[in-house]
């Protein structure tokens, strides 16, 4: 079977992506891509600069942990412990995992995938940027300026009159909120107006759908954050009392704001990482998903029932007994939508043709961190469990297996499946898998006693612990050192392989995705001409077209026709 | 199941419900534990059983047959929904004190908690109760949000400034457990420890004699007699002038049959009289201004002693069962400036 006669692609013969530059080698100038509208750049932009928040966000968590190998001082005092979990929890939620995927991912991949040149807004696109960067700074200001202790929560009324940085802290996140909501809105007119003609909602590769359920979330969800944080600051900054019980304010008010955005908001983080699962999966297992429309379902399902769960954040804040049941038993729905899709993953495996590369063991290591996370999430929206874990040690394991477990090991599988289609080049396949494992040991290692520290009654947020307690507490330690070194590892060697990578091919993992219908690097506008997509994305029943080249048409050799698994 | 008990690191069961939520959590935390590895290892059976066996081999898509997909999505739900029940109603238990306890007054401050005990004692830190009796505290804070934790009887309640919570448990097993503040407040956070005292009855009879109490001036009475402490505050403070105690409706709502009813506000809002709402209109009485009434009443903060408040609330529970006048009614006292007030509802 040829190119031509699987007639997949109305590409043209003689124009070829192969012979038009890459988006990286159509211009080299530092101005190119500081005044880049090309949405592969400014994923690229997105990607450096969030690899940069994670070190940082990462560093204060390796201090926080050294901090804790003794149950008094080890080597930071109180105030400065606060105010490092704090910026911890500022950086790795906002500066990070918000951005992480759908900024760097989604930027570089939804216009390939639905076929399209660009974003709708292209000029907006690169604005968003700099709105995220400059609101990083005005965070790394605060910083400067001596950081904030109130937590990344900013409960009132402690943050109204916190001694530590708070205006500048919420500023910065104030002004990142535009960022999310720009490339939110961004990414719904781009999925809605500029799929390639044919593309129904129900062809679109599966990552598509997650980042319109997140950018859904993002435009819907972040005013209220912005709201909320914004009074935080006039509380702080001009005594406005708007949630101060002494000036006729609220404090639980300021809890039901914050967390209506706030869970929505782990849903922005791991919605995106269920994407590239659901990208990855088929493709090495060169199988169709088990089930493309419980994915796709779910995914509106997580959307919409994310929304009305945020009072269990709030069972011990003094809720009525009608709330806390409502908010229980909504809590429990929005599990059921994830227990869907992780089923399915699974399924999608069975009479698959599976070859495990490092993208693949990323997905057993998100698979056991976000399945055990998640079974602690039920176990933690179980009404009268919670009231003993919450705000323990408990909860911040949870939250870290399923939302930063979750998130880490997808955006790094993303970054080991995607690496060839960005850069052209591959990573090295042996220190890919030796990380990915040392990436889960170390993260399990960090948390896992935390959960044991949680049931024994050890609250979050302490600078001194019970000594009973040191054991578990070094443990954990040195769990964050193996998973620091996993991720200095992991970051060296995909340095070195941008120049010295082995040259990678248009579609090394032989996918069907639309995205590898390009070339690797792809050019700058993606596709010579304009793409028709005749195979679905996830149809490996059929051999890959394979990309149009110049000189090779229907008078080339037959290749051999691929083997069919019985 | 102590032995799993020890095993999660989980503390003493130290309060009579704690018993119960360690049971629904052995069960909520084995289904965890199974499903995960179930599910991994199937993840793992069919990365064995389904390796690549030829570079670009093709593959038939594979429906999962539907009774299987209900069967998972019934089943994850109704176990999920069998937790949402039996943790709701344990909730339910937890989060709703008793009308017969001791009634503990309990103030939260950076960093350090302060108890004030009906009887006219009070401690600091140290919260001492006698065994196998309902402890009902109620809670607020005086600066930020504080959170009272007794791990070792699975109990948590925000402690909220500006607001009054309640929180009760009973312990039946003497003991000291430790108390610890789960809401972070500041620098002293990891500092604000307590200790919960329980002690059998009659040890606790004997620390309430050498107990320190409050000035004689502010306490409401040492002799044990909640009830009638109650009524020497009310006395003293003036309260029954506008309050009365069978039923007649005075400057003020009646204190008879009280406790615990449903209370109409002015703007339409309802209420139940608990102990948290007494503290409140004695400390804010324009915060919840009953239907029909004038919001004449001022503060009694920094007036009132922590027991003093707690001796009335044990008072005005002692007439939620007083005999209501039968027929006479008295003309209603109206503060001579004002236009005569709307009749209350009866």
């Amino acid at each position: 079977m040829t190119t031509s006669d699987a007639g997949a692609l109305s590409i043209p013969h003689g124009t070829s992506a192969r012979d038009t530059p890459t988006y990286l080698g159509i211009a080299k100038t530092v101005r190119s891509w500081a005044l880049t509208t090309d949405h592969k750049r400014i994923g690229v932009l997105y990607l450096f600069t969030t690899v940069f928040a994670l070190f940082l966000g990462g560093l204060f968590a390796l201090i926080l942990r050294i901090e804790h190998l003794t149950p008094t001082r080890t080597i930071v005092d109180a105030y400065t412990y606060d105010r490092l979990f704090t910026m911890h929890g500022i950086v790795m939620v906002w500066l990070f995992m918000i951005p992480s995927i759908p900024a760097a991912f989604g930027n570089f991949l939804v216009p390939i995938m639905i076929g399209a040149k660009d974003v709708a807004f292209p000029r907006l696109n690169l604005l968003s940027y700099y709105i995220y960067v400059t609101g990083s700074i005005w965070v790394l200001v605060a910083l400067w300026m001596g950081g904030c202790d109130t937590g990344w929560t900013f409960y009132t009324p402690y943050s109204a009159h916190s001694p530590s940085a708070v205006v500048p802290t919420v500023l910065g996140i104030f002004v990142l909120g535009w960022s999310t909501i720009a490339t939110g809105v961004n990414f719904i007119v781009t999925i809605h107006t500029m799929r390639a003609r044919g593309m129904g909602w129900f062809r679109m590769p599966l990552f598509v759908w997650s980042m319109y359920g997140v950018s859904v979330i993002q435009v819907l969800a972040t005013p209220v954050l912005a709201i909320s944080v914004s009074i935080v600051g006039l509380d702080h900054w001009l005594d406005w009392g708007l949630f101060d019980p002494s000036r006729g304010g609220d404090p639980v008010l300021y809890q039901h704001l914050f967390w209506f955005y706030s869970h929505p908001a782990v849903y922005i983080m791991i919605l995106p990482a269920m994407g590239v699962i659901s990208e990855v999966v088929p493709t090495f297992s060169h199988h169709a998903p088990a089930s493309y429309d419980a994915i796709a379902y779910s995914t509106l399902g997580i959307a919409f029932v994310g929304f009305l769960t945020w009072g269990h954040h709030m069972f011990v804040a003094g809720i009525s007994l009608f709330d806390a049941a409502a908010f229980g038993v909504l809590s429990m729905l929005v599990a059921i939508f994830s227990a869907i899709k992780v089923f399915t993953w699974v399924l999608t495996m069975r009479g698959g043709s599976i070859v495990l590369r490092t993208p693949l063991i990323y997905f057993f290591a998100f698979l056991f961190l976000f399945v055990f996370g998640g079974m602690t999430g039920v176990a933690v929206a179980t009404q009268s469990l919670d009231v003993h874990w919450h705000d323990t040690y408990f909860v911040v394991a949870h939250f870290h297996f399923i939302m930063v477990g979750g998130t880490l090991t997808a955006w790094l599988a993303a970054l080991h499946y995607w690496f060839p289609k960005m850069t052209g080049r591959m990573y090295p396949e042996g220190w890919g898998i030796a990380s990915a494992v040392l990436v889960l040991v170390g993260f399990v290692m960090t948390f896992f006693p935390q959960f044991l520290l949680g049931n024994a009654g050890m609250p979050r947020r302490y600078y001194n612990y019970d000594p009973r307690f040191q054991p578990l507490m070094v443990i954990s330690t040195v769990g964050s050192w193996l998973l620091g070194l996993a991720m200095v590892v992991t970051l060296s060697y995909l340095v070195v392989s941008l120049f010295v990578g082995k040259r990678a091919g248009d579609n090394p993992w032989d996918s069907r995705s639309y995205e590898w219908y390009t070339a690797s690097p792809p050019p700058t506008h993606n596709f010579t001409s304009e793409p028709a997509f005749v195979l679905g994305p996830y149809d490996y029943a059929s051999p890959f077209p394979g990309l149009p080249r110049a000189g090779v048409d229907a008078d080339a050799p037959e290749a051999p026709p691929p083997p069919r698994r019985s | 199941m102590n032995w799993l008990r020890l095993l999660l690191y989980l503390p003493p069961e130290g309060s009579t419900y704690a018993a119960g939520i360690d049971r629904l959590h052995f069960a909520v935390i084995g289904t965890t534990l199974l499903g995960a590895t179930f599910v991994f290892l199937l993840a793992v059976y069919f990365l064995l059983r389904h390796p690549r066996r030829v570079e670009g081999e093709l593959t038939q898509p594979l429906r999962t047959p539907w009774p299987v997909e209900l069967l998972v999505v019934v089943g994850l739900q109704t176990a999920f929904l069998a937790f949402w029940v039996v943790g709701a109603i344990q909730y339910d238990h937890v989060m709703t004190p008793p009308r017969d306890g001791l009634r503990v007054y309990v103030t939260a401050k950076q960093w350090m908690w302060k108890f004030g005990y009906p009887g006219g004692h009070s401690s600091i830190d140290v919260l001492t109760v006698p065994a196998g009796r309902n402890i009902v505290l109620v809670m607020t804070s005086r600066d930020v949000i504080h959170s009272f934790y007794v791990p070792a009887f699975r109990l948590k309640q925000d402690v909220v400034p500006g607001r009054y919570q309640t929180a009760w448990f009973r312990s039946d097993l003497p003991g000291t457990y430790d108390l610890e503040c789960a809401e972070f407040c500041g620098t002293g956070h990891s500092t604000m420890l307590g200790k919960v005292r329980v002690l059998p009855a009659a040890d606790y009879a004997r620390w309430l004699e050498g107990a320190p109490t409050l000035p004689a001036a502010d306490a409401p009475g040492a002799d044990g007699d909640l009830v009638a402490s109650g009524r020497d505050v009310a006395v003293r403070r003036g309260c029954l002038q506008c309050h009365s105690l069978d039923g007649q409706a005075g400057v003020g709502p009646s204190w008879a049959r009280l406790y615990r009813s449903s209370v109409a506000l002015a703007g339409g809002r309802s209420v139940v009289a608990d102990e948290a709402y007494l503290t409140r209109s004695m400390m804010e009485p324009q915060a919840d201004v009953v239907d029909g009434y004038r919001a004449v009443m001022p503060t009694y903060r920094g007036v009132l002693a922590q027991p003093e408040v707690a001796a009335l609330v044990e008072f005005i529970e002692a007439l939620g069962s007083a005999p209501l006048s039968p027929s006479v009614t008295l003309p209603r006292v109206v503060p001579e400036e004002e236009g005569r007030p709307q009749e209350p509802k009866p």
